[in-house]
């Protein structure tokens, strides 16, 4: 600590001010201001008619819309992520390379993209369409539909996180468990899963944040349907065209509030982590 | 972790739970597809509507409804938004509809009155107060240094009226009256008109910075981020912004000519007849002509078809301009869209030109 505060005075006082200034402005622009003006646009009405907007039953609906896409999409992805990651950090076998890729291809293709792919193959006028219409199968222009997309957005989330961390956690503390005759499933549960247990947190509250909040695919596939298939994104962009800029910024807040959650939700996730490293490390000293 | 995968559980049951109540609501439900401007209309309306037939049948209605860029939602619901009412901006993206997926039969425009027109409108010029450019006819629009905002006539039904009033005006200044439009005699006159109307589309079209998507957006685009001296916007939508902006910041221009913008409305039988809701989607729509439904739509500045049922403080805010029809000044729908509208038309020809 006291080398790197010494390290840090070798520079002249002026650059140093200089860069700190840079970097306070930058954040403060690009990042406070826009939040906070989300929060005050919202209140510039007052309280009152805050409550109102966020307690109106299309914005409900629009939150109860998108709690349940992040209910489902999340914990498909968890079981997804965690069997993928597993076989690609722990097993080698031809066709890898390409599952990693097929992994990372929702990263880079632009959502709208997707929806529109999901359209094609959906839509009425698309390849499976006739079949879905005949059977009264709705999945575009409905929740089905917002669930789909959502998920291929948020596929990479969790599965990135965990790939690396069951890759450095190798496998032979696993082997040893085999070895001293657990069972494969109980191998997982208690040698396995515990390892990364942190980044399947991480990937988790990642998956979270993104599933909440993409707009474009949901966009393509909803319908704008006020009271059905608007999520809480596309009910702030309604409620901007209608002119209702603090019930738009109202609803924005809350789409914010469930961010920044998520953010502490992932300190708290760091903290408890660090002190349970902390822990462990005094644990093995002692012995 | 065993309580983790009873929790996980209990999960799956209630997302599954929660999706199938909707399904066995009791109530009636009707999804109105519509375009941009109409949002503050139908709110009023689907109110009155709901009251009206719970008053006829005893049913309670649940009427939900979707807005955007005409032709977008035309695309949607052809993609298979089972809408049971579209009520778009102009005829052809009905055509569209019955075009592609034959949704509803192509004498469409014949089932309800007034070519299913309930209400029409028109459109003018919104400029800052004060109108410091001296904005008075379409003619100004391509002085120097005036920029105009529309939407793209490409997605926007709005924009398409734009754009063929402004045809329109150059029609009329060129031949003093457009019923020499139908006149073999004045063919070689009318052709020359014509040429001048295409040479001041594209040179009006220099002059539009940005393209929006939709009605609304090029209304955000002027109003809120305050760009263009010049809106071109449906009549009712003017009125609007002005309503929420305040008279303080921007203010309506009427040309001496504008064009008689219809926005037609229709039932999508293949989806009405899949939901068993034709009786309720066609009450829909005969009300828009009733007492009630023609008082509502003067109210928010559309110009009822049956104008003796509308409030007479609400006609008086409609201003006197001459207002040709489509079939007066350029044949049907389907004619404008091919010639104008269409890839490689006139639209496409004047934009590239430009570039």
């Amino acid at each position: 600590m006291a080398q790197g505060r010494r390290l840090a005075s070798a520079g002249s006082d002026p650059v140093r001010w200089l860069l700190i200034g840079v970097a306070v402005l930058f954040l403060t622009v690009f990042l406070v201001l826009p939040l906070a003006c989300v929060f005050i646009e919202a209140l510039a009405r007052g309280p009152a008619v805050y409550w109102r907007s966020i307690t109106d039953s299309d914005a409900l609906s629009a939150m109860l819309l998108t709690l349940l896409t992040a209910g489902v999409a999340v914990p498909l992805n968890l079981v997804f992520g965690l069997a993928v990651a597993w076989c690609v950090a722990k097993f080698s076998f031809s066709g890898k390379t390409l599952l990693v890729t097929l992994i990372d291809l929702p990263f880079s293709v632009s959502p709208v993209v997707a929806g529109l792919a999901f359209v094609l193959l959906f839509g009425m006028q698309g390849l499976f369409g006739p079949w879905l219409a005949a059977h009264d199968i709705r999945i575009i222009f409905a929740v089905p539909g917002i669930f789909l997309v959502t998920i291929f957005v948020t596929v990479p989330f969790v599965a990135r996180e965990l790939i690396p961390a069951m890759q450095a956690q190798g496998t032979d503390e696993e082997q040893a468990a085999l070895l001293l005759g657990a069972s494969g499933w109980r191998t997982f549960w208690r040698v396995t899963l515990p390892g990364v247990r942190w980044a399947l947190v991480y990937g988790v509250i990642l998956c979270n944040a993104r599933a909440m909040g993409e707009f474009g695919a949901v966009s393509v596939v909803s319908g704008h349907i006020r009271g059905q298939t608007n999520t809480l994104p596309l009910a702030v962009e309604i409620l901007y065209n209608e002119y209702q800029f603090a019930a738009a910024f109202s609803v924005a807040s809350l789409l914010t509030l469930l961010g920044l959650a998520a953010l502490v939700a992932r300190s708290l996730a760091e903290r408890l982590q660090r002190r349970q490293a902390a822990l462990a490390t005094a644990a093995t000293l002692s012995e | 972790m065993r309580a983790f995968g009873k929790r996980l559980g209990m999960l799956v049951l209630f997302v599954a739970l929660a999706g199938a109540i909707p399904a066995f609501a009791a109530e009636r439900h009707l999804l109105n597809v519509s375009y941009d401007p109409t949002r503050e209309f139908y709110r009023d309306f689907n109110e009155a509507f709901g009251r009206y037939w719970q008053g006829k049948t005893g049913d309670t209605v649940v009427i939900n409804q979707s807005h955007g860029g005409s032709s977008k939602q035309a695309r949607s619901v052809i993609d298979g938004l089972e809408a049971d009412v579209v009520t778009l901006a102009l005829a052809y993206d009905i055509d569209a509809i019955h075009d592609n997926g034959n949704l509803l039969p192509a004498q469409w425009q014949a089932r309800l009155p007034n070519a299913s027109s309930p209400y029409t409108s028109t459109i003018v010029f919104l400029v800052r107060k004060g109108n410091p450019k001296g904005i008075k006819d379409w003619g100004d629009l391509t002085k120097r240094g005036v920029e105009v905002i529309t939407p793209n006539p490409k997605t926007s039904g709005g924009a398409r009226w734009n754009y063929l009033a402004a045809w329109a005006y150059v029609l009329k200044r060129e031949l003093g009256d457009l019923a020499r439009l139908k006149d073999p005699a004045q063919a070689r006159a009318v052709e020359a008109a014509q040429n001048k109307a295409k040479a001041f589309v594209a040179e009006l079209f220099t002059h539009v910075p940005i393209l929006d998507t939709g009605a609304r957006g090029s209304t955000n685009t002027f109003a809120q981020r305050g760009l263009g001296d010049v809106l071109l916007a449906w009549e009712n939508e003017a009125f609007l912004t002005i309503n929420e902006l305040g008279a303080d910041k921007v203010e309506i221009v009427v040309p001496s000519l504008s064009i008689l913008a219809e926005p037609p409305v229709a039932v999508v039988d293949t989806f009405a007849y899949k939901h068993g809701s034709v009786d309720l989607a066609q009450g829909y729509l005969e009300y828009l002509y009733s007492p009630e439904g023609q008082r509502l739509a003067a109210k928010h500045y559309y110009r009822p078809s049956l104008p003796q049922h509308a409030a007479a403080e609400d006609l008086a805010r409609f201003p006197k301009l001459e207002l040709p029809t489509i079939r007066e000044v350029f044949g049907t729908w389907r004619d404008v869209q091919r010639v104008h509208f269409s890839d490689g038309g006139v639209f496409d020809q004047i934009t590239k030109a430009g570039k």
